[in-house]
């Protein structure tokens, strides 16, 4: 499942990373803690977090996620947005918890693949 | 101070040198590093695992002396059989680093926790991401971090602790 069938199912709003929507998600990694994160997660994944800083930008480019998208209402920080756009990495934000956008990711992912 | 060992001197002359500066609270470094890191290493066309493993191991040493340490440098040296990555500091040192390396344990503050450092995971990501560690620390003087990894994934990993002093 490509990262704009998933913006569209969950009316995710795209603040970065527009022309990388067509990016193939392969998986997804929910945490807050930038050094699970960084060992856990996988090539391919989406990454769920309320983390706004510029690092998330750092991890997610180099662990190559899909994209990265932010709960609860929350904006990446001004620098954290312009490092996205320089890098290509897709942003996305909801005002759904955690919870939530993990569980429904998860039902689009499962039932995509079988 | 020195390398903790004579691997970042062997005989075969360093094909690619990477060097930063890190400076206090540039938490942005280590992900700068890192990636351009990762971009060298993926023009010299090496191994998928080999680039992830240092990519990681880069940035969780970098991140460390940004929030443990204060200034301190970083080196990446890539010669024809493995990656060298070495960071020097001039922080506070390591009291105990058999309690250090568990997975877990961390003296981060509320405020660098906040922001989703401090997991205590670092140095174990670092230990299983690389072939070779070896890490040398001073309470009050600094420490040096080197690790080695292989460029063929084979070679078996080894860890020495050494809480020593410097010279
Ligand atoms: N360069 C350093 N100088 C001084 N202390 C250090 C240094 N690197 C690590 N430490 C000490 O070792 C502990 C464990 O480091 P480790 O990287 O495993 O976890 P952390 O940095 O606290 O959290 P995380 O890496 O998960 O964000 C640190 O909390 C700190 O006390
Ligand atoms: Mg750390």
């Amino acid at each position: 499942m490509d990262l704009e069938s998933i913006v569209k199912a969950l009316n995710l709003k795209v603040r970065s990373g527009e022309d990388k929507l067509g990016t193939e998600v392969r998986g997804g990694y929910t945490g807050d803690l930038l050094s699970d994160v960084m060992a856990n997660s996988k090539e391919g994944d989406i990454w769920i977090t309320r983390q706004v800083h510029q690092n998330i930008v750092a991890v997610a480019s180099l662990r190559d996620h899909a994209g990265i998208v932010l709960v609860q209402g929350s904006e990446p920080a001004k620098d954290t947005l312009e490092k996205a756009i320089k890098e290509g990495i897709p942003i996305l934000v909801s005002d759904m918890s955690g919870f939530e956008i993990t569980g429904r990711i998860y039902n689009l992912l499962i039932n995509k693949t079988g | 101070m020195n390398c903790p060992d004579n691997e970042s001197k062997s005989e075969s002359r360093p094909q690619f040198n990477i060097e930063f500066k890190i400076g206090e609270k540039d938490f942005n470094v280590a992900g700068e590093a890192a990636s351009k890191v990762k971009k060298t290493l993926q023009q010299l066309g090496l191994e998928k695992e080999v680039v992830r493993n240092v990519a990681i191991v880069v940035y969780e040493a970098v991140m460390n002396v940004i929030i443990h340490a204060n200034y301190g440098q970083l080196k990446v040296i890539i010669v024809p059989d493995k990656v060298v990555i070495l960071t020097e500091d001039t922080g506070i040192g390591i009291p105990d680093l058999e309690l250090a390396m568990k997975e877990g344990y961390s003296t981060a503050t509320n405020e660098v926790r906040e922001m989703g450092f401090g997991a205590g995971m670092g140095l174990p990501n670092i230990k299983q991401c690389s072939n070779k560690l070896n890490i040398k620390s001073q309470v009050g003087v600094g420490t040096v971090l080197e690790a080695i990894v292989y460029l063929s994934s084979k070679d078996k990993k080894e860890f020495f602790p050494q809480n020593i002093r410097l010279s």
